[in-house]
C-alpha cells in the first residue's frame, strides 16, 4: 500500500453526489477517498472517472455542507476494502461497514476488496444440498439449495419481511455434520422499524448470535446503497470461505438498490436504457447475485435470498426481469392469495427453483419428491385453467373431472400453501399426497404406477 | 520492429482513450497497463484512438502504456480444446489441467504438395480424430515433417516451401482472427436434419446440419435446460457451448455433469466432444462481446476438419447488451431500445457463419448455430428477437404458461416454426418413416384445432361441445402429454432416437384413428378418455426405453383390443 496522500483546494465543481477535482496526483480508477471539510465528519467516496487533468469523485454521503475552497481529499491508493475477522457474528454495521451497535471495531485478520473477486466458473462446486426452510411452497415445490440465489418477488403490503425472518430462524440442513449456519441480513434503504423487527425476531429465537446485520436505512444517502450489499457479501464470503460456515444472505430491498443505481447513473449523465435504468444494470446486479455459490476446496457456502418489491406488481418491470435472468429461480408472492388470508401467499406457478433437481430426490430428500412436485404443478396449473373456465361458464358447464379440479385448487391453496406453522418436508409431502387423492388416477400422468400404489390408497381421500 | 505504443488519456469502465504517434489499426489487439490487460482498438481519430479492454480496469491510470501487437484479435486453434473450459478470449479457466505437449502422427511425406486446409498429420489417442491442418493462406511442397512422437506446444511439425520460395512453418496451432470467417471451398445446401433426440424438435421443428435456430423465452421458461439437453444429445461430432453473460453455477453444472454422461451413439464421454466458453454475467462485459466470435471461430476450425459441429450460444441477448453497453460508453447514437444501429448487421454476420460446407481439403463439414434469446419481459417483439428472426430458419418459441405447469420442453407448437422442413422427408424415409410429412401436418393441425376449441369452450362450456370436438381435445391432450412432453431428467426419455420417435408417433396417430372410428360407431368421447390404455400411451416415452422397442408392439396390441372392445352400450356405463 502506498502512503496516503491528501490534497486541498483542487475541487472545481460539485453536482449532486459528484465532486470534480483537478488531477495533480497519480490515482487509479475505482480507488477509495475520504473527503474532509472543516467541522464535518469525514465522508467516504471513490474515483468514478479520470482523464489527463481532471477526475470525478463519487461521494457516498450527502454533499450538503461541502464547499469548493477548503475541501480536503485524502487518497487511499486502493479500492474500498472491508476489514473482517473473527467476532463479526452478532454485530450490527451501517451500510458502509462501520459498527453502529456501540461495540468496538472488529479485530481485523484480513482486509478484503468489497467488489469480491471474479469467481472463475471452473472453480465453482455444483450447489447440491437441500436447505429445509419450513415453508411448504419452497421446500416441496421450489426447493432451496445451498449456494443458490433465490429471490422473493414481492409487492408493497405483502408479508415478505415476515417470511424472510421465519426462514432465517427455521432454515436448517438436514444431513448430519453439515456444518454451522450463519445469517447475514442486509437492509438496503429500509425503514428503521423493518430493521428493528428483523433484529427482534432473530433475538427472540436466539439466532442473533450467529447473525451479522448491515443496515442502510431509508434516511441514509442513496449512493451508499450501492455499496451496502457489497460490504455485506464481503463479510459473508469471509464467514463462508475463511470460517467454513454455510451463510444465508437475506437482502431487502433490491428495488431500493436499483433506484439508487438509476439516480447515480443519471447524475453521471449516462444514456438511460429501459425505464431510465442504466444499460449496465444487468451486469451490475450480476456482480451482486453471482457472489452466491460454493467453491471447490472450501467447506462453506453463500446462499442468497434477495427480496425485491415489484413496482406496480409488474413482473416484467426491469428490476424483477433482469433479476430473474440472473438468479436461479424466484419465489413470487401474490396479492390475491394474501387477500384470501393464505399465509405465506406464495404463488407457486410463476415461482421456480432452477437448482431444485440438484438437491432433491434420491440421496438428498425423498425419492418420490421430484415426481410429487411435478404432479402437483401439473394438476394445480390445470385447476387454475378450470377455474378461469368456471368463472365464465359457471361450474354447471364443467365435466365431472373438471369439478374435481375446482375442489383441488381450493384445497391446494387452503391446505398446502397456507400453513399455520413451519412444516418438515415429510409433513409437506404428506399434504401433497393427500390432495392428489382428490383426482382420478387417469389424471396423474406424472406419477408412475409404483408411486400410485404406494401413495394413492383411496380410503384416505 | 518495435511495437507501437500509446499513453492512456481517459478511462471509463471498459473503454479507454489513448494518444499515440505510432500506427495503430482498427481491430488491432493491444495490451494495456502494467498488467498487460488484453484489449482491442475500435476507433481511430488523428493521434487519438479508442479501445475496449477485456478485463476489469480498476486501478488503470491516465499515463499508463498501451502496446500494440500488430495483429487483429486472434485465437490459437489446435489440440487441447476439447474437454476444457475457456474464457471469452480462449484463455483456459482450468489452466492447471491443460496439456503442455501432444502426440503427433505425420500423414504426409517430404516432397508432397499440400494446399491450404489439407492435413499434414493427426493427433493420436483422443476420441475424435483431429487433424493438423495447413492454415488458409499457406501451401507448397513439404520440406520437412516431424516424426511420430510427442512435441511441445510451439514445436515446428512441418515446413512447406511454396512456388515463390517462401517457407511456412506449421505447428499444432494456427492463429486466426476471430472476427473473420474461415474460408471454405463451397457452401452446400443444408438438407439433412441434425437429430436432437427431442421429439418436438425432430418431428415438428427440425433444424438442419449447418442450419440456424433461435430459442427465445422469458426467464424461467427453460432455455438453459433445453440448450444443455441439446448439447448433450444432439448428433454432432463436436459441441461448442458458450455461456455468454449467464450464471456461473450453470457452467459448474456442465463441468460437473458432462464428464459422467456418455454419448448414446459413440459410447464416449460427452465431455470429450465439448468445448466450453464461459463469460459469466459477473465477468468483464467487453469480453462477452468477443466470446461469441471466439466460439464461432473454434466451431469453424473443427468444421474444417470435416466434422459436424453444433454451437449453443446462451444467450445472444447478453451479447447484444454487451454491444449496447460498449456502444453507450462510446457515445454512439442509440437506435431501437438503446441498441446500436448496427445490431442487426452484427447478428447477421454471426448467424451467417453457420453452414454446411465442402472444406478446402474437400471434406464435408457443418456448423449449426442454436442461439438462445432472452427477451426482456418475454416480449418477442423486442429488437434482438425480431432481428434474430430475420436470420434464422428455425424458431423455437418458449411459452411461460407451459413452463409454469412444468411442461418441458416448454416450446409452444403454435408459436414455433421450421422453415422448409419438408426437405427432410427423404431423410425420414431412409430411416423407415415415409409418411413423416403427412404425420407432422396431422399433429400441427390437431394442435391448432385444440387451441380454437379451447377458446370456444370458454364461451359455451366443455360439455356443450359436440362429441367430435370433445374427442379432438382428448387426442390433442395425448399428443401433448405423450409426445411433446419429454423430461430432460429422465434417464430413459432424455434422449429419444429417431426409431423410438417414430414408434411413439405412430402409436399416437393410431389412437387418433381408432378413436375416430369408435366415435363413428357411437362411442362417447368420455368412454375413450377413460380407457386405462390411455395412461400407458401418455407415459410410454417414460416407460418404454430404447432397449425394448418391441414393447411398442405389445402396447399397440392392447390399444387395438381396448378400442375394439368399446361399443355403443358402454357409453352409459361411464
Amino acid at each position: 500500500m502506498r502512503p496516503e496522500l491528501s490534497v486541498r483546494g483542487t475541487a472545481t465543481a460539485i453536482e449532486g453526489p459528484l465532486l470534480f477535482l483537478k488531477r495533480n496526483i497519480e490515482v487509479g480508477l475505482g480507488e477509495a477517498v475520504e473527503i474532509w471539510q472543516e467541522g464535518e465528519a469525514p465522508r467516504l467516496g471513490r474515483i468514478a472517472a479520470l482523464d489527463d487533468d481532471s477526475m470525478v469523485v463519487e461521494v457516498l454521503e450527502s454533499t450538503v455542507g461541502l464547499g469548493l475552497a477548503d475541501v480536503k481529499v485524502r487518497f487511499f491508493g486502493e479500492p474500498i476494502h472491508l476489514a473482517v475477522g473473527p467476532g463479526l457474528l452478532g454485530r450490527i454495521f451501517d451500510g458502509v461497514g462501520r459498527p453502529v451497535d456501540g461495540g468496538p471495531p472488529v479485530a481485523a485478520s484480513l482486509r478484503q476488496r468489497i467488489d469480491g473477486r471474479n469467481l472463475n466458473p471452473a472453480e465453482r462446486e455444483l450447489p447440491r444440498d437441500f436447505i429445509e426452510t419450513g415453508v411448504t411452497a419452497i421446500d416441496l415445490m421450489n426447493s432451496l439449495v445451498r449456494g443458490q440465489k433465490l429471490p422473493i418477488f414481492s409487492a408493497g403490503g405483502l408479508p415478505h419481511d415476515r417470511i424472510a425472518a421465519e426462514i432465517a430462524v427455521n432454515a436448517r440442513l438436514r444431513r448430519e455434520g453439515s456444518g454451522e449456519f450463519a445469517i447475514v441480513f442486509v437492509g438496503i434503504g429500509i425503514s428503521h422499524d423493518a430493521a428493528e423487527n428483523f433484529r427482534r425476531a432473530m433475538q427472540d429465537s436466539g439466532a442473533l448470535a450467529h447473525t451479522v446485520m448491515f443496515l442502510n436505512l431509508a434516511s441514509e444517502p442513496s449512493t451508499q446503497r450501492l455499496l451496502t450489499p457489497r460490504f455485506a457479501l464481503t463479510a459473508a464470503e469471509y464467514l463462508a470461505f475463511e470460517e467454513g460456515r454455510h451463510v444465508l444472505v437475506i437482502m431487502t430491498d433490491l428495488t431500493n438498490y436499483c433506484e439508487a443505481l438509476r439516480e447515480v447513473s443519471s447524475s453521471h449523465g449516462e444514456i438511460p436504457s429501459r425505464k431510465g435504468y442504466p444499460g449496465y444494470m444487468y451486469s451490475d446486479l450480476a456482480t451482486i447475485y453471482e457472489r452466491a455459490g460454493c467453491m471447490r476446496g472450501y467447506g462453506g457456502t453463500v446462499t442468497q435470498l434477495p427480496i425485491l418489491t415489484m413496482p406496480a406488481e409488474d413482473i416484467s418491470h426491469p428490476i424483477p426481469d433482469l433479476t430473474g435472468y440472473i438468479t436461479e429461480g424466484q419465489v413470487v408472492l401474490d396479492k390475491g392469495l394474501d387477500h384470501k388470508g393464505v399465509y405465506p401467499p406464495i404463488n407457486v406457478l410463476p415461482s421456480l427453483s432452477r437448482l431444485m433437481d440438484k438437491g432433491i430426490g434420491k440421496g438428498w430428500t425423498d425419492p418420490d419428491h421430484p415426481a410429487l412436485a411435478n404432479q402437483l404443478f401439473a394438476s394445480y396449473a390445470k385447476s387454475i385453467r378450470v377455474r378461469v373456465l368456471a368463472s365464465v361458464v359457471g361450474s354447471e358447464g364443467l365435466t365431472a373431472i373438471d369439478r374435481d379440479y375446482l375442489a383441488f385448487a381450493d384445497r391446494f391453496e387452503g391446505e398446502l400453501i397456507a400453513q399455520p406453522a413451519e412444516r418438515t418436508l415429510e409433513e409437506s409431502m404428506a399434504v401433497g399426497w393427500r390432495l392428489l387423492r382428490l383426482l382420478t388416477i387417469a389424471e396423474l400422468s406424472r406419477l408412475n404406477d409404483a408411486q400410485i400404489d404406494r401413495h394413492m390408497e383411496r380410503d384416505h381421500a | 520492429m518495435t511495437p507501437s505504443t500509446a499513453g492512456i488519456q481517459w478511462i471509463g469502465g471498459p473503454v479507454l482513450h489513448a494518444r499515440t504517434r505510432d500506427p495503430f489499426r482498427i481491430g488491432e489487439a493491444i495490451e494495456v497497463g502494467p498488467r498487460r490487460l488484453p484489449g482491442e482498438v475500435i476507433r481511430l481519430d488523428g493521434d487519438l484512438f479508442i479501445a475496449q479492454v477485456y478485463e476489469d480496469t480498476t486501478g488503470l491510470r491516465p499515463g499508463d502504456t498501451v502496446t500494440g501487437t500488430g495483429r487483429p484479435m486472434s485465437v490459437a486453434l489446435g489440440p487441447g480444446l476439447l474437454g476444457h473450459i475457456f474464457d471469452g478470449l480462449l484463455r483456459p479457466l482450468d489452466a492447471s489441467t491443460v496439456e503442455q505437449d501432444f502426440g503427433f502422427v505425420p500423414t504426409v511425406g517430404t516432397g508432397q504438395h499440400l494446399t491450404a486446409g489439407a492435413a499434414f498429420g493427426h493427433l493420436p489417442g483422443i476420441g475424435i480424430r483431429q487433424d493438423c491442418l495447413v492454415p488458409p493462406g499457406a501451401s507448397g511442397l513439404v520440406e520437412f515433417v516431424a516424426k511420430e512422437g510427442r512435441y511441445g506446444r510451439d514445436a515446428v511439425l512441418c515446413r512447406l516451401v511454396d512456388e515463390m520460395g517462401r517457407t511456412h512453418d506449421l505447428g499444432f496451432f494456427q492463429h486466426w482472427p476471430v472476427r473473420k470467417p474461415r474460408p471454405v471451398a463451397e457452401r452446400l445446401p443444408a438438407d439433412e436434419p441434425m437429430i436432437t433426440g427431442q421429439r418436438i424438435l425432430d418431428v415438428l421443428f427440425p433444424v438442419a446440419r449447418g442450419g440456424r435456430a433461435a430459442l427465445p423465452g422469458g426467464f424461467g421458461t427453460g432455455k438453459t435446460v433445453l440448450q444443455e439437453t441439446l448439447a448433450k444429445w444432439c448428433d454432432a461430432d463436436i459441441i461448442i457451448y458458450v455461456g455468454c453473460g449467464e450464471r456461473g453455477n450453470e457452467m459448474a453444472e456442465v463441468l460437473h455433469e458432462f464428464p459422467d454422461l456418455t454419448d448414446p451413439r459413440t459410447g464416449r464421454r460427452l465431455m470429450e466432444r465439448t468445448v466450453i466458453i464461459a463469460n459469466t454475467s459477473n465477468m468483464p462485459v467487453a469480453a462477452r462481446e468477443a466470446s461469441i466470435y471466439t466460439a464461432v471461430t473454434v466451431g469453424e476450425y473443427f468444421r474444417d476438419q470435416g466434422l459436424h459441429v453444433a454451437l449453443m450460444a446462451d444467450s445472444t441477448s447478453r451479447w447484444a447488451e454487451a454491444l449496447r453497453e460498449v456502444s453507450g460508453r462510446l457515445g454512439e447514437l442509440p437506435g431501437e431500445a438503446g441498441y446500436p444501429a448496427y445490431l442487426s448487421s452484427r447478428l447477421a454476420e454471426f448467424y451467417e457463419r453457420a453452414a454446411r460446407v465442402r472444406t478446402l481439403a474437400g471434406k464435408t463439414g457443418s456448423l449449426t448455430i442454436i442461439g438462445a434469446v432472452s427477451p426482456p419481459a418475454g416480449d418477442f417483439s423486442e429488437p434482438v428477437t425480431s432481428h434474430t428472426k430475420r436470420y434464422v430458419r428455425c424458431f423455437w418459441g418458449l411459452d411461460r404458461e407451459r413452463a409454469q405447469a412444468r411442461f418441458y420442453p416448454a416450446i409452444h407448437p403454435l408459436h414455433s416454426y421450421s422453415d422448409g422442413a419438408v426437405r427432410f422427408a427423404d431423410w425420414w424415409t431412409r430411416r423407415g418413416n415415409p409418411r413423416w410429412v403427412a404425420q407432422r401436418e396431422r399433429l400441427l393441425t390437431l394442435l391448432e384445432a385444440q387451441a380454437d376449441l379451447e377458446r370456444m369452450a370458454r364461451i359455451v362450456g366443455k360439455d356443450a361441445l359436440p362429441p367430435a370436438q370433445q374427442l379432438t381435445l382428448v387426442c390433442a391432450e395425448l399428443v401433448n402429454e405423450g409426445f411433446l412432453r419429454q423430461s430432460a431428467y429422465s434417464a430413459q426419455d432424455r434422449y429419444c432416437s429417431p426409431e423410438r420417435q417414430t414408434s411413439i408417433l405412430q402409436l399416437i396417430l393410431r389412437f387418433i384413428e381408432l378413436s375416430e372410428g369408435a366415435l363413428e360407431r357411437g362411442v362417447a368421447p368420455q368412454a375413450i378418455a377413460e380407457l386405462p390404455v390411455l395412461r400407458r400411451l401418455q407415459r410410454m416415452g417414460e416407460e418404454i426405453g430404447q432397449s425394448d422397442l418391441t414393447a411398442f408392439d405389445g402396447l399397440r396390441a392392447s390399444l387395438e383390443s381396448a378400442m375394439a372392445g368399446l361399443t355403443k352400450e358402454e357409453t352409459h356405463a361411464a
